[in-house]
């Protein structure tokens, strides 16, 4: 493992190495050398799962971390591969043609954070979002309280705790709160 | 075991060519989002030729409630109510792996209580999950009687669900820190009865639906998955042990008490429909025993709360983890990142659904008869809340 690491901070100067715990490893990796890299890790050191690709938004930095999880099932190891990118500029390269269900990681990020991945297969349909016209979800700055009050208006709270009481004031006002 | 000899250049990612309606050949028919023989709330849009599947492309979204955005904006402990709905019929897993990557960044330890009994209740959930899973496997080939005998037993098994936790579906029993309590009385007698009228069952169900001629006609052959699939694709769980890949994570990588109990891994050789029902048979069997174990050797007393701090001003250091555990369907993950306040910065759930249902569905569907489209689905187990988090 450190043989490894130390290989890949020489060929594709990895950084910020950090254990998070047995079996587990993260670090950075620049958007240039990502794909190759994986690529690597997947043909030469055996990491041939892939767990799961995902994105932080760090909208304090102005960035979005994206994060791949791979998992080499001989040595029992994970590696979580972080890249961060612009998110004024938010583009990534495709990694559809090393993982086979990857695309469909990439659609939902398309969707859910806008960033883009040129050439990945169906990834501007729509994923869990028909006819989305908001910003993308998951981008730190989309207000759920605020979008959801815009869209389907402010529903007052109950007056009362008590059901009885409540059934009877707000849906049954004319029937006393009895339903026979 | 089928040995993984790394990526088949060979395999074919590429997605399939746009198919020409204009030409009047072929027909479009959407099956779901409501539908008997659709998995939950999702659909497939097939083209078709005659009665043959040309094309497969699967659609989410229709349960979509955002559980990874609000959880960003609720404390640790507001969050527990909302991921047991993640995985409806599995919500246990949900619960373990979000309190177990909250006590992990946390530096919680957990009594050794609560270590068997979060094992015997995973246990509990996947015997109560397969019973389910094989009335849906059963009925999608047109077996009515299999459904009614499974998931009529699988309301005992909620039962206990009843009396140790509380709740039948939702049971938010695995809390950070531990359980939230211990056995009642006399449950570990009912559970031993249980268990014992689940193996008459599963021996009934084994002799009226896997001897059953029309079942295994029609169920041999169909949606083969292959070994030089499983990796390209993240193929995991009985999907993947179905065609000879011996990977388990309870015994791989044991968690809780599994690295104390004595099961095997069970694989398969050619992982097609039959061969994945068949082996979920062997794994709902080795179910049983798992269960039984943990009744035998988890201690009866002792604590099954560790110290927690204040929950409701509770503050988690910044850092990051990964866990993951072995549900019915394979892996099933928690990824989360800290940022020491007292939110989450990011939580992301990896579901095996995500790729069984799409990527592996859309091309294992190709060149099946319309018929066999239900029966193909339900033998890849997929949940489709899982995939819209």
């Amino acid at each position: 493992m450190k043989d490894m690491l130390q290989r890949l901070q020489r060929d594709f100067n990895i950084s910020d190495i950090t254990e998070r715990q047995l079996r587990l490893t993260t670090f950075h990796v620049k958007k240039q050398s990502a794909e190759t890299l994986l690529r690597e890790l997947r043909d030469r050191e055996g990491y041939t799962h892939l767990n799961f690709m995902t994105c932080i938004d760090y909208i304090e930095d102005d960035i979005f971390t994206l994060v791949y999880m791979l998992h080499n099932y001989d040595k029992k190891n994970t590696l979580g591969i972080h890249v961060n990118i612009s998110r004024d500029d938010e583009a990534m390269i495709s990694i559809h043609t090393l993982w086979a269900q990857a695309w469909t990681y990439q659609r939902e990020l398309r969707e859910m954070y806008g960033i883009r991945f040129p050439g990945s297969p169906r990834v501007d349909e729509d994923f869990c979002l028909e006819g989305w016209d908001q910003i993308p979800p998951m981008r730190r700055e989309f207000d759920t309280k605020k979008f959801s009050e815009e869209r389907f208006g402010h529903r007052a709270g109950r007056q009362s705790e008590q059901p009885r009481k409540h059934m009877k004031v707000e849906l049954y006002p004319n029937r006393g709160g009895d339903e026979k | 075991m089928t040995q993984l000899t790394g990526h088949s250049s060979a395999l074919d990612f590429a997605q399939p060519e746009p198919v020409d309606m204009a030409s009047g050949k072929y027909v479009k028919l959407w099956q779901g989002p409501q539908h008997p023989g659709i998995t939950g709330n999702m659909s497939l849009e097939l083209t078709l030729d005659g009665d043959t599947i040309i094309d497969c492309k699967t659609h989410v979204g229709y349960l979509h409630r955002g559980f990874e955005k609000l959880m960003e904006r609720r404390s640790f402990i507001q969050n527990f109510t909302v991921v047991c709905r993640i995985a409806v019929p599995e919500p246990t897993f949900n619960e373990y792996l979000y309190s177990h990557a909250v006590e992990q960044l946390s530096g919680i330890k957990i009594p050794e209580r609560a270590i068997w009994l979060r094992t015997m209740n995973l246990e509990l959930m996947r015997l109560a999950s397969f019973l389910m899973w094989i009335g849906g496997m059963s009925g999608a080939f047109g077996q009515y009687t299999v459904p009614n005998w499974t998931t009529a037993y699988r309301d005992f098994v909620l039962d206990l669900f009843e009396e140790m936790t509380g709740a039948r579906i939702y049971h938010m029993y695995i809390v950070p820190g531990g359980v939230r309590a211990g056995l009642p009385d006399g449950f570990e007698k009912r559970a031993r009865d249980i268990m014992d009228g689940a193996e008459k069952l599963l021996d009934q169900v084994e002799r009226v639906m896997f001897n059953n001629a029309v079942f295994k006609a029609r169920s041999k052959g169909l949606g083969i998955i292959t070994p030089d699939m499983i990796d390209p694709y993240g193929i995991v769980g009985p999907n993947a042990r179905a065609c000879g890949v011996e990977r388990d994570i309870r015994k791989d990588e044991p968690y809780l008490a599994y690295d104390q109990l004595n099961f095997e891994t069970i694989t398969g050789k050619d992982s097609d429909a039959y061969e994945r029902a068949y082996l979920r048979l062997q794994e709902t069997r080795q179910c049983i025993s798992l269960i039984r174990q943990c009744l035998d050797k988890a201690p009866k007393d002792g604590p099954f709360q560790a110290d927690m701090p204040n929950v409701l001003h509770w503050k988690i250091p910044a850092g990051e983890t990964y866990v993951k555990a072995e549900c019915t369907r394979g892996e099933y993950g928690y990824y989360m990142v800290t940022d020491g306040s007292e939110f989450v910065r990011r939580v992301h759930v990896r579901g095996p659904s995500y790729t069984h249902a799409i990527a592996v569905m859309e091309r294992l569907a190709v060149g099946n008869n319309i018929a066999d489209i239900a029966g193909l689905m339900v033998s890849l187990h997929t949940y489709p809340p899982e995939i819209e988090r």
